[in-house]
């Protein structure tokens, strides 16, 4: 089986743990003790081993792993990055075929996410999520939360102007409008700090289940590629389309736990600025981009169901692992 | 779109607001906001008035149609 690195996980190097063959791979080949030429022969494991090296290969472009950030361009792995992103598209488009909107006018896009019927996180967490439940899935969230709005800003450049103008005004909101401690990752670590969770980037990444790798780098991937900056605004779109409600009701449920203000806040945050949000994603970039591009519609379409479709098999999985029924 | 605005009715949904700016409730009070766009509420059953929370998104009747009836 495999050979987990474990001297080398761990907070000082920032590396995960190894799930299988290809995760422990690539960290060897980071830390030195397999040559680079050697990690293309090396297949994954399973999906979680996939994700969890296509995880590592899209932090080297974040700001984690800092001391491995001379990696981020090594060839192969790039070439290891790419075949796997290729896999997890594939996989993602076929779980859209048929399902996703017809259509991607603003209207339809906003639509398609209002008829969303998936299991409800934030219902629960407001009614009768306990507190060790609601930490829980706060830790697991912080993966994306403290890099919250990063994947998307590498689509900026890739837009047309009047999209490219609303979307770097939708993004300076997410980055607090100038103000650093309004940065939304920032008022998401305030939070986790409030409730004596771990506030370094990347803490929860060895406690998070499948679902919430898929989450990360399917986004990251949109993020990344050019071909793929209409399913990246499609996500967007949705993403924004489904966050003001579910926020409101986040700040109940922890208000009603008696949870710190501090995270509270952060989902008070999120209940007006998505309520913005929402409408220049769709409306504005969105429908800038099919104005310039009609052909972009399936994509769009594509990003929007993908978002509500990994937030779906998130939440049932968090309902599993409690043993509730949605 | 060539025709940027500043005030942007969004069909069934809020009235946009772009630029920093205060708006005064019907009790006098004033709210102010710094964000690059702001929603202002048409529907009238957001609990974070003067501001949209989404709750149009729930309403049975869209804003607009109600109108036209």
């Amino acid at each position: 089986m495999t050979t987990v690195v474990m001297t080398e996980a761990g907070p000082e190097t920032g590396l995960p743990r190894a799930r299988g063959e290809l995760s422990d791979a690539v960290m060897r080949a980071l830390t030195g003790a397999l040559p680079w030429s050697r990690l293309v022969e090396v297949t994954a494991t399973d999906d979680e081993d996939a994700l969890r090296t296509l995880w590592i290969a899209h932090e080297l472009h974040h700001r984690g792993l800092p001391r491995f950030a001379d990696a981020e361009w090594t060839p192969e792995l790039v070439v290891v990055r790419r075949r796997l992103e290729g896999e997890l598209e594939q996989r993602l488009r076929a779980r859209a075929e048929g399902h996703q909107p017809e259509s991607a006018t603003p209207d339809a896009l906003l639509d398609f996410v209002r008829q969303d019927a998936g299991p409800s996180l934030s219902a629960y967490v407001q009614r009768s999520a306990t507190r060790e439940q609601v930490l829980e899935l706060l830790w697991l969230r912080s993966i994306y939360h403290l890099k919250e709005a990063d994947p998307t800003t590498w689509t900026l450049p890739r837009l047309p102007g009047p999209a490219r103008a609303a979307l770097a005004e939708l993004q300076y909101d997410e980055y607090g409008g100038g103000r650093p401690a309004r940065l939304h990752a920032e008022l998401f670590a305030r939070g986790l700090r409030a409730c004596g969770l771990d506030a370094r980037e990347n803490a929860a990444i060895d406690d998070v289940p499948v679902e919430v790798l898929e989450m990360n780098v399917t986004l990251t991937m949109f993020g990344l590629q050019r071909r793929l900056a209409a399913a990246s605004i499609g996500h967007l779109v949705a993403f924004e389309a489904s966050s003001s409600a579910p926020s409101r009701r986040m700040a109940r449920g922890l208000r009603r736990l008696g949870l710190p203000e501090e995270i509270a806040a952060y989902y008070d945050e999120h209940v007006e600025a998505d309520a913005v949000h929402e409408q220049t994603a769709a409306r504005f970039i969105a429908g800038a981009m099919l104005r310039a591009d009609p052909t972009v519609a399936d994509d769009l379409a594509f990003g929007a169901f993908t978002c509500l479709d990994l937030e779906r098999r998130f939440a049932a999985s968090m309902f599993r692992r409690w043993g509730v029924r949605p | 779109m060539s025709d940027h605005v500043d005030l942007h009715v969004c069909p069934n949904g809020p009235l946009l607001i772009r630029g920093a700016v205060g708006v005064r409730a019907p009790d006098g009070t004033v709210h102010r906001t710094e964000r690059p766009v702001s929603a202002v509420c048409r529907c009238g059953k957001s609990a974070s008035l003067p501001w949209c929370d989404g709750t149009h998104q729930s309403l049975r009747t869209p804003i607009d149609e109600g109108e036209r009836r």
